[in-house]
């Protein structure tokens, strides 16, 4: 009864903290309803039922496998019923020698796929088994593949290709010309020696073995040397070029801020209302660096390529611009937020105009400076990769091509973690150096 | 006496310690030119056309396009609201696939916002005691920022086809990852008193953290997620220029067919937005958490 006589007490004081606050509520809810009424609107709007039925699934997990794994395949011409087998489908790469796993039998050809399936096949039939149970088997003829066991969903039977693929793993197709069974194995297949490489097949941990080692393989040079230049100059994976274009982004990047620093500091000086008195000069200031970042990197990269030429050139050109622009309008707030109290102690020492602003403002706002100029050389080192891709070359570029081609997405995907690994390195270097150069003090940039 | 001695032995010090200071600076500056220097000089070497030759042609294209926008007088200022080249495909008005652009932009912001306060509250070493969490959820973020927008919004594209929503994901994802960054050092500075308080009249964890740490920390929230929104709104621009619909999908389209006055309408439609957006989210931020530091 106490309780109740206080609470009462308390809402005949405090109505609003005791009284449900019904206009709140009523704009809460408000706010939900047309959120999801916007949610709805950009439902039909961006289409996005049409997307998903359209969603290519298949593609999906093409690119999810080919991301891992790569894949032998065993071809048998029809015409000459010879049998191959290579990487990829790619002839420069095919086996002198057949592989252990692909064993003549009786006038077939048996080819152990792997995960327990075994394929027969030969110019009359392919067969394939799941351990002892046959699961498909097909009669190839002149007018195209026959299928004469059951057929499953995980198959597409066309008058004249006949394709299934029974595991994640395994994929076989038949054709009028030629059948091809396709064996998927996990991991980048000659990732540091490629094919024609004499190398080709050894470990890295050998190839280190064999640098400390005293045989040279190649007697002109020593094991460092050749084991360097093999995996530098690996033509599948093309690690040399791609660590320089991954160069020439950082060198974007960082050629691109610096230079934007450096030109935005003076520049801000005139658009600060503390420091400057002309107001004219101050406003033509200010919007020359909305211009600036309201055309975009996008923009400015696509004048310069048209007078620069293609090229990181370009890129360093339309970064300087943009962030000229972003960092103008960051430094000029600095200076106008700096304390006034040190510029007036400064003055009052006797200095001028250009000591004032040296001793009273640029000690306050250098912290802001470094900060965002670190924070921007991090970004940045993204930006570059994007504007890379438009034709600025660099590492953007290269992943452009790697997916152009639709597929070695193991490249795209090496590309990828390299652009990730030196971004975090980027952020973390950036950071540190921040700590570092602003003793601890600086919470979080932008 | 000594005092004297002690007063000139510090003044030493100090004098070897700003020559030392300066030094360090001077040489850090020297290492700064060579580098820019010798980083420009490569990137001159490496590009297709040089800086001295290319100079004079820096006003050609802006040139080139303004003069055809110029050519079609008045007419010029009705692009963005009629369809143009109705005859190539173009199916809506520029303005309809400007509204596109800014609802990519929107969308994303939104979902990234969404995403992003959730994972920073698992992400701050206050909230959450057990550090396994709090690692996991970092490490996360710390890919989520470092994966280039434009590599998601390309496979995405692969997949789903040409369509807003793969940049609208791409956007999302590295926006939550951003966010909740910004968002999990904002509440680590969150005062803890609120917390305790409510701790102690036996307040579950979400209690504790809807009363005790959301109500300190939104405005900053809001101020940073509108940040966020201009730059998602540039981004949403450029991922159309690699396909992902929208206004910029429209530009590369004419950047290619070399469309003088469409292009200009574009591009002057494009800076009017960005600027009108970066004016807006300026002061509504102001209003969020009074002067803002940058």
């Amino acid at each position: 009864m106490t309780i109740t006589a206080h609470m009462k007490d308390l809402a005949a004081i405090y109505p609003d903290a005791v009284e449900p606050n019904r206009r709140k509520q009523v704009a809460w809810l408000g706010g939900l309803f047309f959120l999801i009424g916007y949610l709805a609107y950009i439902w039909v709007a961006f289409d996005v039922s049409g997307a998903l039925a359209r969603a290519s699934m298949d593609r999906a997990t093409l690119l999810a496998l080919d991301s891992y794994a790569y894949k032998h395949h065993v071809e048998l011409s029809m015409k000459s019923g010879e049998i191959s087998v290579n990487l990829e489908g790619n002839r420069r790469t095919a086996f002198e020698v057949l592989p252990d796993w692909v064993v003549p039998v009786d006038g077939e050809t048996r080819v152990d796929m792997g995960r327990g399936f075994t394929a027969y096949v030969s110019q009359t039939s392919l067969r394939v088994y799941d351990r002892e149970d046959l699961i498909v088997d097909i009669e190839p003829t002149a007018s195209g593949p026959v299928l004469h066991s059951e057929p499953h969903d995980w198959m597409r039977v066309a008058p004249n290709k006949i394709e299934g693929r029974p595991d994640t793993y395994v994929r076989f197709i038949a054709t009028k010309s030629k059948i091809t069974l396709q064996v998927y194995s996990t991991g980048w297949e000659n990732f540091w020696f490629d094919s024609s490489s004499d190398l080709n097949g050894t470990s890295i941990w050998r190839a280190i073995g064999l640098v400390f080692s005293g045989d040279r393989i190649d007697p002109s040079q020593s094991n460092l040397d050749l084991v360097a230049s093999e995996i530098w100059g690996n033509k599948e994976w093309q690690h040399g070029q791609v660590m320089h274009a991954m160069l020439i982004t950082i060198l974007m990047a960082f050629c691109g801020t610096i230079l934007a620093a450096i030109t935005a500091l003076p520049l801000s000086f005139m658009a600060a209302n503390n420091v400057n008195p002309i107001r004219f000069l101050r406003g033509s200031m200010k919007r020359t660096f909305d211009f600036l970042r309201g055309v975009d990197a996008l923009i400015w990269s696509l004048i310069f390529i048209r007078a620069f030429g293609l090229g990181p050139l370009s890129g360093i050109l339309a970064l300087w611009f943009t962030d000229t622009g972003t960092f103008g309008k960051l430094f000029s707030e600095a200076i106008e937020n700096a304390d006034k109290k040190q510029m007036d102690g400064v003055n009052s020492a006797g200095a001028g105009s250009i000591q004032t602003t040296w001793f009273g403002v640029v000690p306050q706002i250098l912290p802001v400076l470094i900060s965002q100029t670190l924070y921007f050389l991090e970004s940045n080192t993204r930006s570059a990769t994007v504007i890379g891709m438009l034709g600025a070359g660099g590492i953007g570029l290269k992943l452009a091509d790697a997916m152009r081609t639709g597929q070695d997405w193991e490249n795209t995907m090496y590309i990828i973690f390299l652009i990730i690994a030196v971004v975090i390195i980027m952020d973390n270097l950036s950071s540190w150096l921040r700590i570092r150069l602003i003793n601890g003090t600086e919470k979080s940039a932008l | 006496m000594t005092n004297i001695m002690a007063t000139t032995n510090i003044a030493a010090q100090y004098e070897i310690a700003e020559r030392r200071r300066r030094v360090y600076t001077g040489l850090m500056l020297i290492l700064l030119v060579v580098l820019l220097i010798g980083g420009v000089r490569i990137a001159e070497d490496a590009n297709s056309g040089s800086l001295l030759s290319g100079l004079p042609k820096v006003f050609d294209y802006p040139y080139d396009i303004l003069s055809q926008a110029y050519a079609r007088g008045w007419d010029f200022w009705s692009i963005p609201f009629s369809v143009q080249h109705p005859e190539n495909g173009i199916q809506h008005t520029y303005f309809y696939y400007l509204i596109e652009t800014i609802n990519m932009a929107v969308v994303s912001t939104l979902f990234g916002f969404g995403f992003g306060s959730l994972i920073s509250i698992l992400a701050s070493r206050n909230l959450v005691k057990n550090y396994a969490i709090v690692w996991i959820t970092r490490r996360f973020t710390d890919i989520a920022r470092a994966f280039p927008e434009i590599v998601i919004a390309l496979f995405l594209i692969f997949i789903f086809g040409k369509n807003p929503i793969a940049a609208v994901a791409a956007i999302a994802l590295h926006t939550s990852g951003a966010l909740s960054k910004m968002f999990s050092e904002v509440n680590e500075n969150a005062d803890m008193k609120a917390w305790e308080g409510l701790e102690a009249s036996g307040a579950s964890w979400i209690q504790k953290v809807w009363f005790g740490i959301i109500p300190q920390v939104w405005p900053n929230w809001i101020s940073y997620g509108l940040l966020r929104f201009e730059i998602n709104v540039r981004a949403s621009a450029i991922l159309g220029f690699v396909g992902a619909g929208g206004l910029g999908q429209q530009f590369k389209t004419f950047v290619d067919w070399k469309f003088g006055a469409d292009i200009a309408s574009i591009i002057l439609m494009l800076i009017l937005t960005i600027m009108t957006i970066d004016i807006l989210s300026t002061w509504a931020r102001r209003r969020f958490i009074g002067k803002v530091a940058h």
